[in-house]
């Protein structure tokens, strides 16, 4: 296959940025898109440029570093996969496809495609955990959980924190990570008791981070590569609003 | 800050007035309709114009009103708010972005679509709620026989400077209901025997059409309420109603008087 590709170049935070067109030729359908910017790396390396910086780490879908808008989606063209789970079979020969970064305030540049998610890092420091040591693996249905509420705090605590979710959102809302990050404990016993100060204090952090106000559009749920259900947005409004309009603090 | 001041202040605070707000204009949607409905009768406005009186007299609902007032404005300044703060949230905006893969045109354009409501209200207030006020309007008397509802005969009062006291009284010997009101009922229909004005009406509702139909559904996820039992209904109730039938029957009005007055 032969492409176009128009990938956003930046020298460091400061620096404005643009969009810049290389050609990626005798690409094979069967690579992945890291794969595929490997070699067109490799051609710019040869030729003493600096080659394209993009987020990597696992290229299996699990770690959550990769980090592409392509052709105006986060992750690609395809429905709940990361980019390095995207092969260029979906795409057509002759191609143009535009790269850009996560674009957010919160998500600032570091250089060409890498963004800084940090941002995600301090929300769950700020009591995405449970303070104690909740021990060893208890015996099987001693602390009992029905299997609906165990399958949906799993899918909760799918999150990568990849950020596509901010990146797919019109408003850049941080929504569907921090309530994917409040649902997997609040669903679960061990998580009860830390459950509505827990709640204030990620929100507090997700707005002092400057992500947009969610509304509702759904395009996080759509573009997320774990496909986790805007249910838990819901979930966190209610555990919010909660703790803030009828509980008293502890 | 006390309490209060900081969950409002909150992200999801200012969501919560979006949505408790909207849903009061919702609710208010309905009565409206309702009221409206007279409009349809043949009568030459008296019904019209005794509910006209009504809702501008009756103390609760004058009450209501200004809740209603004050919804619109908080409404539609929390949004200015929230979109400011969006906008911030994404400085520098991509070059290739394809909404329409992940998300319904409705949800990715409530602001514009608030934006003509909003202009909408402005001419619709400031054409009849104004001119009901403060405006120099007609009266109409309307004898209403007792036996016979159906036989009313109306005076119009043409506007002449005077004072006109409204009265609704029964006259039991000439055996006929006596309302002698404001007629606006006559300004509704000359407005609505222009075409523009129709169309205005319209473009307006359907404005109104696509804002619930994410709006309604909206309001209720960022209260919280999701759960696979009420949600498929209120869906519906978001779409069939709020989406469809209201607004419908809102333009109905306009189109009926232009075609059938
Ligand atoms: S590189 Fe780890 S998820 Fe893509």
């Amino acid at each position: 296959m032969n492409l176009t590709l128009k990938v956003w170049r930046q020298k460091n935070t400061e620096d404005k940025g643009k969009l810049v067109t290389y050609p990626a030729s005798d690409i094979s359908p069967d690579m992945s898109f890291l794969e595929m910017l490997d070699v067109v790396n490799e051609g710019l390396i040869k030729k003493n440029e600096d080659p394209i910086h993009f987020d990597h780490d696992c290229r299996e879908g699990i770690c959550g570093m990769c980090s592409l808008h392509i052709n105006g989606r986060p992750h690609g063209p395809k429905q709940g996969i990361t980019t390095c789970q995207l092969h260029m079979r979906s795409f057509k020969d002759g191609e143009t496809i535009v790269i850009e970064p996560w674009r957010a305030a919160a998500f600032p540049v570091i250089k060409d495609l890498a963004t800084n998610r940090e941002a995600f890092e301090r929300i769950q420091q700020a009591g995405g955990f449970i303070s104690v040591n909740t021990g060893g693996v208890p015996d099987a249905n001693e602390i009992p959980i029905p299997k609906v509420i165990a399958d949906e705090a799993f899918n909760s605590a799918t999150c990568i924190q990849c950020g596509a979710c901010v990146a797919a959102c019109k408003n850049a809302s941080a929504m569907l990570f921090v309530s994917a990050k409040v649902s997997q404990l609040a669903l679960l016993p061990q998580g009860q008791p830390e459950r509505y100060r827990r709640v204030q204090a990620m929100v507090a952090q997700m707005d002092a981070e400057g992500f947009g106000n969610c509304t509702n559009t759904g395009a996080c749920e759509a573009e997320c590569p774990k496909e986790i259900s805007i249910s838990n947005i819901a979930r966190m409004n209610r555990d919010y609003l909660n703790a803030k309009l009828f509980k008293d603090e502890y | 800050m006390s309490n209060y001041a900081k969950t409002f202040s909150s992200s999801l605070g200012k969501k919560l007035i979006m949505s408790l707000t909207g849903l009061f204009l919702c609710i208010f949607l309905v009565v409206h309709l309702i009221g409206n409905l007279q409009l349809f009768k043949d009568d030459g406005g008296q019904a019209f114009n005794a509910y006209s009186y009504f809702m501008t007299h009756f103390p609760p609902i004058k009450i209501v009103s200004y809740i209603l007032y004050i919804s619109i404005i908080v409404h539609a300044v929390y949004a200015l708010i929230l979109t400011t703060g969006n906008r911030k949230a994404r400085p520098v905006g991509y070059a290739y972005y394809k909404g329409e893969a992940n998300s319904p045109w409705t949800s990715r354009n409530m602001g514009i679509l608030g934006t003509i409501i909003l202009i909408f209200l402005v001419v619709h207030m400031s054409n009849f709620w104004a001119q009901y006020h403060w405006g120099d309007l007609p009266h109409a008397r309307y004898e209403v026989s007792l036996t016979n509802p159906q036989d009313v005969v109306v005076t119009p009062i043409p506007f002449d400077g005077s004072e006109i006291a409204h009265a609704d009284y029964v006259d039991a010997q000439a055996g006929k209901q006596v309302l002698i009101a404001k007629d606006l009922y006559k300004i509704v229909t000359e407005s609505f025997s222009q075409w523009w004005y129709v169309l205005l009406y319209v473009i307006s509702m359907a404005a109104l059409s696509f804002h619930l139909i994410h709006g309604f559904r909206s309001a209720f996820q960022t209260l919280g309420w999701d759960n696979s039992k009420y949600i498929p209904l209120i869906r519906f109730l978001g779409v069939w109603v709020f989406g469809v039938l209201i607004p419908l029957a809102f333009a109905a009005m306009p189109i009926y008087i232009f075609l059938f007055r």
